[in-house]
């Protein structure tokens, strides 16, 4: 099984925008300049009198190397780490040399990018540590806050139409609790593992049926699923809560019967999955707050989708003509990386 | 006793009929009709004789809470046992004197239980008002049918002698509510331009000066849709023209 704690483990530059990292940054530098100057003075006063005259040198340069890190945060970040490793490195040192050079200091210049390089060298490991002591835990910690959830509605009111199957139609009844403990088990089961299409897939259908047996002739749900790759690789529930969603807002609200239409494909290298329901305008409040609702739900998927796959999916919405559309696309990933 | 019961779900009504067919030695009940949605609820309840309503709450169109304030404008309102998946509407209920709050799924012990409740003379009427969300509708009770008014299309309310006239594009209804509670439950659509009237925002369009009476300006609302202008009192006048600037 792949799991998402490959991903959380990578290696990455620390982000140079970050205030945390500045703070770190800057007080780092002046401790160690500290510290340098009580090894090297003779007796207290002394230091605070070099300390000083350290800093008018000190201060501009470090500030002027933070600045040009924030401005090009962006494009380091973007290349692998090792290389942005150097890449920082390089770029300290050159400021270090450009300004020695022009405040005339040209005889130190060696001393000088030894130490920028060392110092440098040493925060960039500090990072790295600090990442990785914290990032999976975080990760994890945050994959289990979205771990999707199921409206309790919905689990009572199937209960309530399986019970009242259970004379009728004890067969009918059979299944749908059958379906309804698949459901449960997913719902309940690592928020960190990949599933396969073919398996969310099922899931899909087994949730439908649910609501089809509460929602009879309201519910009309087409499936265009004849093309999705079965074997991709996908987090769990990421495709039911949008289906829960459609239900809930498309086809609840309505009294006739509403069409929901479910297609998942694969296009190139990535697999889309979009649902389809009709949009129901209410007057008012309500509206409002079922619409954070369902803005709650994908900011959620989103999320996930982003612990998973980094910047590789993408998720939309489209409102139009009295349909409401969620739109997935995420790379196709067959196996493990 | 006669039982109505309203859901929006077939399976969730067939599970009553059958729950309450069991219960039936204990409390002996008929159900003399059925509704998929609260305005199916308000048009057939009425006229079916029902004594009690097993009512569900979220359902489309009106939900299960407006559909008891509207019923207890009838002379003879039906009691009412709500039956819902959800907790959350437990208090409202109560206020608006419902006889239970019954949990989905429902256990059979606990319908009868309700039901005996309403065999007991009545400890109070279905109560109009509660601290819930405005209603979509105002409804108007005419004995054994109650019609309802889309508080959407009201474009202005007042007070008259004994009723507030509901005025839309087309109608004048009568209704049996104080203006000051309905300005209270619909605040957020309705502004008061006169101790007697209250206007919709939206319909607003802008204002005129009275004719005549050079000295004390004096002013009326014209609205969208129809010709009749509203008087503004000088009371109210300030706060109207911050609304409109």
């Amino acid at each position: 099984m792949v799991s998402i704690r490959q991903n959380a483990y990578r290696d990455v530059l620390p982000d140079f925008r970050n205030l945390g990292v500045v703070a770190r940054v800057l007080i780092a530098v002046n401790v160690a300049a500290f510290a340098a100057m009580l090894l090297a003075a003779t007796d207290l006063a002394q230091v605070l009198e070099r300390f000083v005259e350290g800093a008018a040198f000190l201060e501009p340069l470090l500030l002027g190397i933070i600045l040009v890190l924030f401005a090009l945060a962006g494009l380091l970040r973007r290349l692998p780490y090792w290389l942005g490793c150097a890449a920082v490195v390089a770029l300290v040192m050159a400021l270090v040399a450009a300004y020695v050079v022009a405040i005339g200091m040209a005889p130190a210049l060696p001393r000088m990018l030894l130490l920028s390089a060392l110092t440098t060298g040493a925060l960039l490991v500090y990072f790295r540590l600090l990442t990785k002591a914290h990032s999976p835990a975080l990760a994890e910690a945050r994959l289990q806050a979205l771990q999707a959830r199921i409206r309790p509605h919905f689990l009572f009111n199937s209960l309530n139409a399986v019970l009242s199957l259970i004379r009728r139609d004890p067969q009918r009844a059979e299944r749908a609790l059958e379906d309804l403990a698949d459901l449960f088990r997913t719902l309940m089961s690592d928020a960190r593992q990949f599933v396969r299409l073919a398996d969310e897939i099922a899931l899909l259908e087994r949730y439908a049926s649910l609501e089809q047996l509460r929602l009879g002739e309201r519910l009309r749900i087409s499936w265009d699923i004849d093309h999705a790759p079965s074997d991709a690789l996908l987090p769990p529930l990421v495709l039911q809560p949008l289906l829960e969603n459609a239900v809930f807002h498309g086809v609840e609200p309505g009294t006739g019967t509403s069409d929901v239409l479910v297609s998942i494909t694969r296009r190139g290298d990535r697999v889309v999955a979009s649902i389809e329901n009709p949009y129901v305008v209410m007057d008012g409040q309500p509206a409002e707050m079922l619409r954070a609702g369902n803005r709650m739900a994908l900011d959620n998927i989103r999320e996930r989708l982003q612990l998973f796959f980094d910047a590789e999916a993408r998720i939309a919405t489209h409102a139009a003509a009295g349909r409401y559309r969620v739109e997935i696309e995420m790379p196709y990933r067959a196996k493990a990386r | 006793m006669k039982i109505f019961i309203v859901d929006d779900e077939a399976p969730a009504r067939e599970r009553l009929k059958e729950l309450l067919g069991d219960i039936a030695q204990e409390v002996p009940t008929r159900v003399v009709g059925e509704a998929r949605n609260g305005l199916e609820a308000i048009e057939q309840a009425p006229q079916s004789g029902a004594q009690v309503l097993l009512l569900d709450i979220q359902m489309p169109g009106m939900g299960g809470l407006e559909v008891a304030r509207h019923l207890a404008a009838l002379e003879e309102p039906p009691r009412i046992v709500f039956v819902t998946a959800h907790e959350r509407h437990a208090v409202e209920a109560f206020e608006l004197n419902a006889l239970d709050y019954l949990m989905k799924p429902v256990r059979a012990e606990r319908l009868a239980a309700a039901l005996r409740k309403a065999s007991v003379p009545e400890s109070g009427k279905l109560a109009r008002a509660a601290g819930g969300a405005a209603r979509e509708y105002l409804s108007v009770a005419e004995r054994n049918r109650i019609s309802l008014v889309p508080v959407r299309d009201i474009l202005f309310l007042r007070a008259e002698q004994k009723y507030v006239t509901a005025r839309t594009r087309s109608h004048e209804h009568l209704v049996e509510e104080p203006l000051i509670a309905l300005e209270r439950e619909f605040a957020a659509r309705f502004v008061r331009i006169h101790r007697n009237c209250l206007v919709a925002r939206a319909a607003i369009r802008g204002f005129e000066r009275a004719p005549g009476d050079e000295e004390e300006a004096h002013w009326l609302v014209v609205l969208d849709g129809i010709d009749e202008r509203l008087p503004v009192s000088r009371r109210q006048w300030p706060m109207l023209r911050d609304l409109v600037a």
